[in-house]
């Protein structure tokens, strides 16, 4: 709603907003935030696609720093020229959201990042596969021999695919 | 799947999952072959799998990993993910398992 105060104050707030001047939206801010917002949520489904962008995400940092400066220069803006710009309660919020979403980015590709070993030992093509013993889901211990040497569903067995994988999901 | 037990070639998963844990995966993604539970990470070390600290809460776990055993006990072919985020394509799985199947 517009200002009801009369135009010729004698002693105008420079806080408050000059009746019959609106304050401009402060752009740099919202860019600053969405950018920020973008530059977390493409690892996934963008740069993770490409090793270049993945071990290192350089791309979402870059992003991620055009963003933080978009949100200075916004929060500048703000607190320096309240008359002209809005943003001063939306300003240190959008810019406490965006660090958040750094940080907690940088955690993620932490745990994400963890390198895969070399597993130089693991057996080779052409060796005997080691044998092992272990439980199955109904309770059972079951070998390796025992899987070579058990027919499948009437089929005389021709092989094993082990499949191992990370599990705790 | 079933195009592996076609061919006559048992797939079998191997993780660090309780078997309660494995009946539940089972149960809702609707598998049938046989999973089994490697805790200690016993046969993960045997096969130079094991990932330390990888798992969820800190835990060892194994690294993706595919191997092909004919009725022997010989390997045939290996797979080693280089990426947690690409699994072996399951035309070159099957393409292994149709060797072993023609002997």
């Amino acid at each position: 709603m517009a200002d009801t105060l009369p135009a010729n104050t004698n002693a105008p707030d420079p806080a408050a907003p000059q009746s019959g001047t609106k304050r401009r939206p402060n752009a740099p801010l919202w860019i600053g935030f969405l950018l920020s917002v973008f530059a977390f949520l493409s690892y996934i489904p963008i740069f993770a696609k490409y090793p270049v962008t993945r071990d290192m995400p350089w791309a979402n940092f870059l992003i991620f720093a055009l963003g933080l400066i978009f949100l200075f220069l916004g929060l500048r803006r703000a607190f320096v020229q309240p008359t002209l710009y809005r943003g001063k309660i939306a300003g240190p919020i959008l810019a406490t959201l965006s660090v958040a979403a750094l940080v907690f980015f940088c955690f993620t590709i932490f745990s994400l990042g963890k390198h895969l070993p070399l597993s130089t030992q693991a057996p080779k093509v052409g060796q005997k596969a080691p044998e092992f013993a272990l439980a199955d889901t109904n309770g059972g211990i079951i070998s390796l021999a025992t899987l070579l040497s058990t027919p499948a569903a009437s089929h005389p067995t021709k092989g094993v695919l082990l499949v191992f994988y990370r599990g705790y999901w | 799947m079933q195009d592996f037990e076609k061919l006559g070639v048992k797939p079998v998963a191997i993780s660090v999952d309780s078997p309660s844990e494995s009946q539940d995966l089972c149960r809702k993604a609707g598998y049938t072959y046989t999973f089994l539970s490697d805790p200690n990470t016993e046969v993960i070390r045997r096969y130079d799998l094991l990932h330390k600290g990888a798992g969820v809460k800190g835990h060892d776990i194994a690294r993706p990993a595919e191997f092909l055993i004919d009725s022997s006990g010989t390997i045939r072919w290996i797979n080693l993910t280089d990426d947690l985020r690409v699994r072996a394509r399951p035309d070159k799985m099957l393409q292994a398992a149709s060797t072993l199947a023609s002997q």
